[in-house]
Formats: structure tokens, sequence, C-alpha cells
């Protein structure tokens, strides 16, 4: 207050606060996953709610995930407001019929008579050799399924303002964090890990993308860690006199059109970039809304930007090759742009 | 006969000797791994810096289960391992020198530098391992089904942390082996933790040995993570296994000298904790048991060792000597051929 300097907050420290805000808010709110307690998560995303609300609201389990998110799912159908943490997207396999059969699908099988007010909270992404069994993201997995909503936040603000929609939201989220942005002392520091988070309580909704920069030339359309290389290319290309607009997803589902679609009316042109395997992804299903809807606006072909399509490799020079980063995107830009 | 033969006649000490070589080479692996892993990561630790970048678990303090199970094993015996698996790879024979290359992420690894040190794969030893928690119980189990079918009397051995014995993989596996008659074993190594969760506020019986009766198998436990105990239920499972009378479960109270992997401050465990057990080393101890048996004398042990420690610097060397692969590369092995 007495300084005008913005409060300053890591990614995980932005999250954890949203949880503990809306723990206070409501008791029904409660947290389980895998060391998740004393630990604070291994992201951590859930440090100092242990010493906050106690072991009660703050349950470390075994490793049976299973058992403990579809608990969360049965606790949610009796009024309670659970967080799950999946430790890594990829252990999904173990309880994805939790997720997939019951978790997405009660809600409308029930005509809309069960509500499961929970979130499902899981790390992801790649990038520092941890391989094909912990480094993919996902996204695609879990938004091709209808009834869940699926989102994917960028920055501290909007961790923290997404989670706490999430939690308000009567409806299962899941809601993914990159561990690149948790501001993590023991992965490479980024300075987009760390920003303004305003102490009180705010929401950011669920549906909607965000102009992170606004460019005449060319949309780049990207999600977590992708939407910050579209930064970092998007200040090279500036350089170059090319002004690209890039648009942070942060939602997958639903997906915000509209803001997609005025872009490329704009700029007529688009490059979506994904860390998530090409075929079938969320660059196909931009590419194809905007080939639907927007077609005749464009004046180059679609370009993609994504895994392709092999498992992430350890060897950093394999997992290199396979990652988008800026240096791809400026290329991309600039084929495009010469092309025309 | 040997003064430790007379007591123990069920024991060989000349297996035993095995066993000490196999106890010696991990510990001594996992000590260079730590040095290895440590480069390029001070005076500001990165996980994705380095030499050997990525998550590392060490099995520094857990070698016992590996080499009390593996002396009873042949080339034909199938092994799974967890994402801790060093002390299980280098146990069964796994080559040294392409482990290490891949998990120096190099082109000549077991792997071409795609797996990591969490995914090892040497269809030759019959050994596999992988990073998802209990998952390679199943594995195991299809293992001992097909060594069935074909006739054989070949076993195979899952190696589980106790965490990974409160995973559905686990008990389905268990059923499953069971009903069938499997020649499967599972070791569970209590190391007492998982990550950061203890034992005790995980698992809802004392020991895994426990549960073996719900499932009618056999159970055995394994206290203070003796070498020569283990030797002894390992034998008796394997025999069993052999013999077409189906699964066993061991447990083996193991110690995990380091964190859960390097560069986990373990503020969830008492200070004292890790010289507490490092004063019940097991290498020491079946050291002075060989030594007081006098089948073998300090220079004997020496040579045995200082064999051991050439093998696991050859590999090193050959691992930081070899080429990172062409980074195409990554295109290549999603379909064999
Ligand atoms: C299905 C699944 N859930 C969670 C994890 C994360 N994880 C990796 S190791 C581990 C603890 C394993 O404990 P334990 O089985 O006792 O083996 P230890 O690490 O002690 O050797 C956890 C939770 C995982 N890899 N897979
Ligand atoms: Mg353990």
């Amino acid at each position: 207050m007495e300084t005008a300097k913005k409060r300053v907050l890591t990614g995980n420290k932005a999250m954890a606060e949203a949880i503990a805000q809306e723990m206070e808010n409501d008791k029904n709110v409660f947290v389980l996953g895998e060391d998740i307690g004393k630990y604070g998560g291994i992201f951590g995303s859930t440090q100092g709610l242990m010493e906050k609300f106690g072991p009660e609201r703050v349950l470390d389990t075994p490793i049976s995930e299973t058992a403990f998110i579809g608990a969360a799912i049965g606790a949610a159908a009796e009024g309670m407001r659970p967080i799950a943490e999946l430790m890594f997207v990829d252990f999904f396999g173990v309880c994805m019929d939790q997720i997939y059969n019951h978790m997405a699908k009660i809600p409308y099988m029930s005509g809309g008579n069960v509500r499961l007010p929970m979130v499902l909270m899981t790390s992801v992404g790649g990038g520092y050799s941890d391989a094909a069994q912990h480094s993919q993201t996902l996204y695609a997995t879990f938004a091709h399924m209808p009834g869940m909503k699926v989102v994917a936040p960028s920055t501290p603000y909007d961790l923290k303002g997404m989670m706490t929609s999430a939690i308000r939201d009567d409806n299962p989220v899941v809601f993914m964090f990159h561990k690149s942005l948790q501001g993590l002392g023991w992965m490479d520091q980024l300075d987009y890990a760390i920003g303004h988070v305003p102490e009180d309580s705010y929401i950011v909704p669920l549906d909607k993308a965000n102009v992170m920069r606004e460019g005449k030339d060319v949309t780049i359309v990207g999600i977590q860690m992708m939407t910050h290389y579209a930064m970092e290319a998007a200040e090279r290309l500036a350089q170059d006199g090319i002004e690209a607009e890039v648009i942070d997803l942060r939602s997958l589902a639903p997906i915000d059109k509209d803001t997609i679609l005025n872009s490329v009316k704009k700029t007529h042109r688009l490059v979506v970039v994904d860390e998530d395997y090409r075929s079938y992804g969320m660059t196909a299903e931009i590419a194809a809304i905007v080939s639907e809807e927007a077609l005749y606006e464009l004046e180059s072909p679609i370009k993609r930007l994504a895994i392709p399509d092999v498992p992430i490799p350890y060897s950093h020079v394999l997992e290199d090759f396979v990652l988008p980063g800026p240096d791809k995107i400026v290329e991309t830009v600039k084929q495009m742009m010469d092309e025309a | 006969m040997t003064k430790f033969e007379e007591k123990q006649p069920s024991v060989s000490v000349d297996k035993l000797m095995w066993m000490y070589e196999q106890m010696v080479k991990i510990r001594y692996y996992e000590d260079q791994m730590v040095e290895a892993y440590t480069e390029g990561k001070s005076p500001v630790f990165n996980i994705g810096k380095g030499p050997v970048p990525g998550e590392m678990h060490l099995a520094t303090g857990q070698e016992p289960a590996a080499a009390g199970m593996m002396v009873h094993l042949t080339k034909d015996d199938t092994v799974t391992a967890p994402h801790r698996p060093h002390h299980h790879a280098i146990a069964k024979g796994v080559d040294l020198k392409k482990m290490t290359a891949e998990i120096f992420g190099k082109e000549t690894g077991l792997g071409k530098g795609k797996g990591g040190h969490m995914h090892l794969f040497d269809p030759q030893a019959k050994f596999s391992c992988g990073g998802i928690v209990a998952a390679g119980i199943p594995h195991a189990v299809g293992a001992a089904m097909a060594n069935k079918m074909k006739g054989k009397d070949w076993v195979a051995v899952a190696f589980i942390g106790e965490g990974a014995a409160n995973a559905g993989a686990f008990h389905e596996s268990l059923n499953l082996a069971a009903l069938w008659n499997l020649p499967l074993i599972i070791v569970v190594e209590d190391n007492s933790y998982g990550i950061s969760i203890p034992k005790t506020a995980s698992t809802s019986v004392e020991s895994n040995d426990l549960r073996a009766s719900a499932y009618g198998v056999a159970g055995a436990y394994v206290k203070d993570n003796d070498p020569v105990a283990m030797y002894k239920a390992a034998e008796e499972a394997v025999n069993r296994a052999r013999n077409g009378q189906g699964p066993t479960i061991i447990e083996i109270e193991t110690f995990r000298f380091l964190g859960h992997f390097q560069g986990d401050p373990e503020l969830y465990r008492d200070k004292q904790e890790v010289p507490g057990l490092r004063a019940r080393d097991p290498i020491m101890k079946l050291r002075q048991q060989l030594l007081d048996a006098e089948h073998v004398n300090e220079p004997e042990l020496e040579e045995i060792e200082a064999r051991a420690k050439k093998e696991v610097d050859e590999a090193y060397q050959f691992a930081r000597d070899s080429d990172y692969p062409k980074p195409e590369a990554a295109l290549d092995d999603v379909f064999t051929s």
C-alpha cells in the first residue's frame, strides 16, 4: 500500500494463494494428492496449505490415483469441492477411466442432475530431459473429450485468477499448469514464471483467450510455454519489420473462437504453436476452425508447429529437435511472409 | 567347509562373493552417478543441465534386494524394475557400457538416447524398467505367462518400491498370477518412503508380505536390509516359482541413503536418519561376514573391489566418449522395422 511497486509472485505461489483463499471462503474446498502436504506439491502448487489448513483438508494420498481421483468425484457429487492433484499429466493412464468415463460424463448422463464441482490439477510439459513418460502436455487428449473444462494458463496472474474460477465453477475443470512456469528454483529461471499478482481474490474467466501482443501482419496462437516463445519470436520479428499478434489460448475447452477469428480477420495469416503431438491436436483444431469460418480471410496457408508425432525423447539433442521454440517460430513466420 | 557354511549350510559362500561384487559395483556406480549428475548443476542446481539431465533416482543402500535375488536367476529369467532401476540392471547383467551411455543420452546407449535413466531396455539381459509406478508388475506377469506357455521353468521378477504396493496394478497382478499359478515373484523394497510420504501414511498394513494371504500366494519378510536373509528368501521363492508352485511376495526392509531424487531437499525426514542408516551399511556387513567366515582375506576382497570399479570406470568412459545422436534420429523408431 505504501509502495507503488506491484506485488509479484511465482506461478506456483499464485496458484497456492488462490487455493488458500478459496479454502478460507468455503469449508467444502479441500485438496488431495501425492506429496501435496508437507512437501507442498512436487511443483509447489500446494505450498503452505498443510500449515494453514491441516491434514483434515489437505490430504496426502498413497500412490492410488484411481482411488483418490474417483473419491474426489464421489465427494464432489455429495457437494464438496475437491481439488485433486495428478502429479504429472503423464500418469493419466492409471486413472483415465475415472476422468473420462465418470468425471466427464456423470453430469451429462444424469441429465444435469448431478453436479461435480471439482478441479483436477496437473503438471505438464517438457524441455528438461525427463523423457517420454514425464514430459507430455496431452492438452488435446483432455480437450477432445466433452464434459470437462480444460484450461492451461501461462502467467502467474492467470494461474491465480483461473484457479479461483475453476474452484468456484460447478463443473469439473482440468487445470493444467506448466512445470517451467511455476518459478521453481531447480529449473530454468524464466522471467515469465514471475509476475504481478494482486493479493485480493479475483477471477479470470475460463473461456477467454488473451491477446498478449497486438500486430497486423500475422497471428500466432500459443499456449503456455509456446505463448512465451511466440512472444520472444514476435520481438525478434519486429526488428525485421514484421508485426505479429500473439494470442495466448489459455482455455482449450471451451475454446474462444472469436478472439482467434477476429485476429485472423485483421492479420490474414495464422501460425499455431503447440507443445503437444501434432496429429489430431490443438493446432489441427484451430486450423480447422479458421478454415471453416475464415478461410477467405487467409492470404497464405496456415502453418502448424508441434511435436512431430513421436514420444518425447530423453537426450537433449533429440528433445530440442522435436520441441517448438522461438527460432522455429521466427523461421516459420519469415517463410510465410516471403511466400506471400 | 568354511566357518560360515558350518553355521549356514544352505548358503553358498561363492554365491555370497558374487553378491558382494555386485553390491560393490552398484554402490560405486551410484557414487559415480552422483558426481556425473552434479556436473553442470552447480553452483545453481538446474535439473535440465549437465551431461546427465532430468530426474535421477539412485539406489545407494538398496543393493541387497537386487543382489540377493539376482544371484538365483539366470539370463533366461525376466526382471522388471521401477524408476529406481540401476541396482537391478547391474545385478541382472545389463550391458553396463550401453546402460551408462543411455543415461548420458548417447547414440551408443541401450535406447540410442531415447529412453534415459528411467527407461532402460536390454532384451538380451531380459531386463526392462519404467517411470510409471507399479507398471512393471503386469509386464512381469506377462513374462511369467510366456514362460509357462513355452514350457520353460524360467521365472519373472518384478521389483517395486513399497509405495507401489498401493497401486491397483499390484493387486490386480497378484490375483491374476495366483489364479493362473504363474512363476512370478514381486520384491517390494521398503525404503520407508514414497517420495516424501512415509510408509505408515500410505500403507494400511505393516508390511506387504501380509497381503500375500489375501491372494493365496506365499509371503516372506526380510529384516534389516540383510543380504544373507535376502539370499535365503529369494532362493525359496525362485524354487517355488520354478517348481510350478506359484507366486511369492518378498518385502525387504531397505535403506534409501540419498534423496528420492538427486536434488531432493529431504525436509520430510530427520537429519539424523541417514547417518543412522549408513551405520548399518549392508555392504560393510556382508564384507565383515565374508572375512569372519575366513573364506577370503582382505587383499582378495580388495581385488574384487578394484575389478568392480574398473568395470564401472570403463562404462562411464565409454559413455563420455560416445557421440550424441543426430537430432533427426528423434523421428526414427516410432515403429520397429
Ligand atoms: C502412477 C504414478 N504415480 C505417481 C508417480 C510419481 N512417483 C514417482 S516415484 C514415486 C514414489 C514411489 O515410491 P516407492 O514405490 O516406495 O519407490 P521408491 O521411490 O521409494 O523407490 C512417485 C509417487 C509415478 N511415477 N507414477
Ligand atoms: Mg519407497
